[in-house]
């Protein structure tokens, strides 16, 4: 049910893109005005999430530690995934971020024969995330030789390295070709394990459809409708410097306008949605806090005072029966 | 209520195939022996719970006090602006289902509600529908929904079938953490007189008599006194506890059921015979006389209010740092709250073992020390004798607790412990210990009698792997270092797992110890014949 | 709006604003020189009838994958006779054929290529013509 809504929503912004340039000529809107738009939602919209969270307290120190705590010198702490330092924080969150660390751990639990449960490898989930991520920025970074009027050494380097296989002409780039994969594979476990299947909302097909749609318009753009793609720079860079010439926008083919529309839906749909996981991993205070709540308080901003039944109390309501049994007391 | 009597083989069918219909077009169905009886209103009023009222969760009228739903979406906004926890865990999950099966409830019934992840959902549609533009908009599209009496009714039946103990948190590649929502889920449930029984009178017992169990300070040293005789019975030697005594320069505190209940109560022997070897200055307190804190599942202020017994105490009795027993969810709070809450403790000293001389230099601010870190310490330095062949006839596995597992990290010195009382150890598998532990299948208050098939379902990871060295290598003793575990495990153990005991690590130390002057031990702190002693007398 | 661990907070939104930025940073106001391609050779002037191979949107969006195929067909097969559209016969080869007209490739290829920065491997194995200084 979500995934059909999702495709057809996907379908249908597809759709709007082509009958607004190939019948409507709204090239200025699509190729200008719609990406401006875009951006802005996405940069304004990140930064209010960030700062919103921002603005509730961390009032406890709540890492989840894994693996041995500092304790008595010899023995041997995990400095990473129970770190007492900041230096192990930034370690452990380095390889949240890069290499999706908590994710690698990934078990598979199944109850086999006799009531027993067995645990299995299960790093399928892992590896298309990483694989997703990675070849995702990959690209991000590629397209970069659209808006720089000398693309700088690494872009080339990122860009010589996706296509050493040297395959074809255009030259053929694997992240393409992972990316594709990974967010199949990524749509497949959802529709296919079922316990996925009942937990995912439309909200979770429709970023993955979304990015389908990308890196499928991209892909035909490269190596089936090829556009006038010195006349593509020509048009990201006026918008860049932002001295958009409208007449630049005509002679380009439609599926660039798909692609472009596309992606402004992404950015301008990005901070309203779960992807905003980009910036919230940061922040997640199970992993970015040092597991030292013994040894360095931890001022709680809104800790207030409270009513507690005090020993005076206490006393006055067992004073004799402690004086029974020979608990001293205060007050005689 | 019928009684619960499914067996073993019945309950250990589950059936993980979820519903055709969607989770938020299938209703809560409250099920017997799932879930926890109502607090009564007493129990609630005595530490001053709004909304106290009688009511049954089987029934169909909750008995909600008025605007019910305003108060609890301006608790919830209340939530979102202190905790950053919460509101950013309502808001980047991917349900990528990495932590699905990783809950022992999920395991334990395949009840979809149970995977982390949706329990989580249940308070984020409500979260979305009320506080995100998204939601506002697209409603259902979004995963939206708004507050009703029966999303109430799913949230409180699913919040007290969570023991917190945070094993999805693991595996979320964000973090997020279960035990962070299912505590706000219960903060929200304490806002409108919805709290259980078994929670709420340990909580008005503590507040009032300084521990969970309501014993009263002269309850407390007779019961200290019977361990005293048979220490005495055991080993010839009489040990000598002291109460709220000033001026000593430790303050030792225990979970309270070590105090009453089998086997916790061997625990407490052992932690007797300990520190009289040792001849520590320490004292017991009748006020201070609970480590353990169940008001940490019900509201955060709850629990400030009854961890500050422990501070207070130690200020009126002028000691010089604190002592702690073996129990989970008190390390948790011990560990990552009661320095915030309570503290500073400017009035302690940083903690320095008087035997040794060790600093204890993780706890320099809190300056509360683990009796594991405590007695693996004194082993180290070579101060204690001890005879490990005492428990020769016991093959031994560790359980670690959740909460010193994944909310502190206290995993090798209770190992370093075992290994030099007990000449017979053995792990269980690697993926259900340390980090990866399973829960015992009854924390955070959900410990009772008549949610006996809930508890035992959730026990069921843990037996599962506990049944696994014993039958293959013959396992017969599981340690572990938590009141409630030692209590919950041998309920479970005696269902999934016969022919395995549970016992605190301080107990396995109080068979090994040798005693100056202690005469030949035919007996060990269960009173129970060593093999191949019996008779001798 | 009060902001907790605000200096960390703040300094990675400075962060995320300059990466998702710096384009802008990089361009605005700048008027950037837009490739030329020249076909003014010499050679080409020469010519009576001023046409490539193929027409002219053919060439600029496959002229890669027909050297490909050029570059397989010569190389792998020994093939080396194109037939073009019209039925017209070419010799297969960059050199003799393709850089006889364009013989300014630093103003012909090189201007596109720099511009995308595509980086052609033709010149791996070719010699690229010698070319004046201008």
């Amino acid at each position: 049910m979500g995934a059909i809504l999702s495709l057809c929503a996907v379908a249908a912004l597809a759709l709007i893109a082509f009958i607004g340039v190939s019948a409507g000529h709204l090239q200025y809107l699509f190729g200008v005005i719609i990406p401006y738009a875009a951006l802005l939602i996405f940069i304004t919209g990140f930064m209010y999430r960030v700062l919103k969270w921002g603005s509730s307290p961390v009032p406890f120190c709540i890492p989840t530690t894994c693996g041995q705590e500092k304790s008595l010198p010899w023995i041997k702490q995990n400095k990473i995934d129970n770190p007492s330092t900041t230096f192990g924080v930034v370690v452990r969150m380095a390889l949240e971020v890069l290499l999706f660390r908590s994710l690698f751990r990934n078990l598979k639990t199944q109850m086999s024969e006799g009531a027993k449960l067995v645990y299995g490898e299960a790093k399928w989930l892992w590896l298309a995330g990483l694989a997703f991520h990675w070849s995702f920025l990959i690209i991000l970074v590629r397209h970069l030789r659209f808006f720089i009027q000398q693309v700088p050494l690494p872009v080339r380097m990122i860009e010589g390295l996706d296509s050493f296989m040297q395959i074809g002409a255009p030259l053929f780039y694997m992240s393409d070709a992972v990316i594709l994969l990974a967010v199949t594979y990524l749509f497949l476990r959802r529709v296919f394990i079922p316990q996925v299947r009942y937990i995912s909302l439309p909200a979770d097909y429709f970023p993955l459809f979304l990015i389908l749609g990308i890196a499928g318009t991209g892909v035909l753009m490269r190596y089936v409708f090829k556009v006038n793609v010195v006349g593509v720079k020509e048009v990201a860079m006026g918008v860049v410097s932002l001295n958009p010439d409208p007449k630049l926008l005509e002679g380009i083919g439609v599926i660039f306008y798909i692609h472009l529309f596309l992606i402004c839906c992404l950015f301008a749909y990005f901070p309203l949605s779960k992807l905003m996981h980009m910036g919230g991993v940061f922040l997640s205070p199970t992993r970015n806090m040092v597991n030292n709540s013994r040894m360095k308080r931890r001022v709680n901003p809104w800790n207030y005072p409270v009513h507690i039944h005090t020993y005076e109390e206490y006393e006055n309501d067992f004073r004799e029966k402690m004086k029974t049994a020979g608990i001293p007391v205060e007050k005689e | 209520m019928a009684k619960f009597t499914a067996k073993p083989d019945e309950l250990s069918k589950i059936d993980f195939k979820p519903p055709k219909k969607g989770w938020m077009d299938t209703p809560v169905e409250i099920k017997e022996h799932m879930f926890c009886h109502a607090a009564k209103p007493k129990e609630l009023d005595v530490v001053g719970f709004p909304n106290a009222h009688e009511w049954r969760p089987n029934d169909e009228d909750w008995k909600l006090p008025e605007n019910w739903e305003k108060t609890l979406l301006e608790g919830m906004r209340d939530l979102l602006g202190k905790y950053r926890s919460f509101r950013l865990f309502m808001d980047i999950c991917v349900r990528c289902g990495a932590c699905a099966d990783k809950c022992h409830f999920f395991i334990g019934t395949g009840d979809p509600k149970n995977m982390p992840v949706l329990r989580a959902e249940l308070l984020r549609s409500v979260y979305r529908g009320n506080f995100t533009l998204a939601g506002k908009i697209l409603r259902k599209i979004a995963g939206a929904r708004d507050l009703t009496a029966n999303v109430l009714k799913e949230w409180w039946y699913y919040f007290y079938q969570c023991t917190e103990c945070r094993r999805c948190s693991v595996f979320c590649p964000y973090g997020i953490d279960q035990a962070e929502i299912t505590m706000m889920g219960r903060e929200l449930t304490n806002l409108i007189g919805l709290n259980i029984g078994w929670i709420a009178g340990p909580v008005a017992a503590c507040y009032m008599k300084g521990n969970h169990l309501g014993l009263e300070p002269h309850t407390i040293t007779s019961s200290i006194e019977f361990f005293v005789d048979d220490i005495e019975t055991i080993t010839g030697i009489r040990v000598n506890p002291t109460f709220n005594r000033k001026g000593a320069e430790i303050l030792f505190v225990t979970p309270s059921g070590d105090l009453f209940a089998n086997p916790g109560t061997y625990t407490a022997m052992g932690y007797l015979m300990l520190f009289h070897e040792l001849g520590l200055d320490y004292t017991w307190s009748t006020y201070a006389s609970e480590g353990g804190n169940f008001g940490f599942f019900t509201t955060n202020e709850m629990a400030k209010r009854l961890n500050a017994k422990i501070y207070a105490e130690a200020k009126r009795l002028g000691v010089k740092w604190i002592l702690g027993g073996e129990c989970g969810h008190m390390w948790r709070v011990i560990h990552q709250y009661m320095d915030t809450w309570n503290g500073p403790a400017d009035f302690l000293e940083e903690p320095v073992s008087p035997i040794t001389g060790t600093k204890f230099e993780n706890t320099t601010s809190a300056k509360m020390v683990h009796i594991a870190e405590f007695t693996a310490d004194l082993i180290k330095h070579g101060k204690l004798k001890l005879e490990p062949s005492r428990n020769d006839h016991l093959k031994v596995t560790f359980h670690d607790s959740c909460n010193t597992a994944r909310g502190m990290g206290l995993l090798e010195e209770p190992r370093y412990i075992i290994r030099n009382v007990c000449n017979h150890f053995q792990e269980m598998p690697e993926d259900t210990i340390r980090e990866k532990t399973f829960c015992c299948g009854s924390g955070t208050g959900l410990n009772a009698s008549e949610n006996m098939e809930l508890r035992l379902r959730g026990g069921l990871a843990r037996a599962n792997a506990v049944k696994h060295v014993h039958e293959h290598y013959g396992v017969n003793l599981l340690a572990n270092v938590c009141a409630i575990d030692r209590a919950t495990l041998t309920t479970s153990m005696d269902y999934w797992v016969p022919g395995v005991t549970v016992a605190g690590v301080h107990e396995l130390v109080g068979n090994a110890l040798v005693m100056k002057g202690e005469k030949e031990r035919t007996q060990d702190l269960r009173l129970e014949p060593f093999p191949g002693k019996e008779g001798n007398e | 709006m009060k902001l907790y661990d605000g200096g960390k907070i703040i300094a990675g939104l400075i962060i995320f604003f300059f990466l998702v930025t710096f384009p802008f940073f990089l361009n605005i106001g700048k008027v950037n020189a837009k490739p030329e391609p020249k076909i003014d050779t010499p050679e080409i002037q020469k010519l009576a009838e001023k046409k490539c191979i193929e027409s002219k949107a053919f060439m600029r969006a496959e002229h890669m994958k027909l050297l490909n195929d050029w570059r397989d067909s010569a190389v792998r097969n020994g093939e080396r006779t194109y037939v073009n559209s019209k039925g017209k016969e070419f010799t297969i080869s960059l050199q003799n054929t393709c850089m006889h007209c364009h013989s300014n490739k630093k103003k012909f290829c090189d201007e596109c290529h720099t511009y995308m920065a595509v980086n052609p491997y033709c010149w791996n194995c070719h010699i690229a013509p010698k070319e004046k200084e201008s």
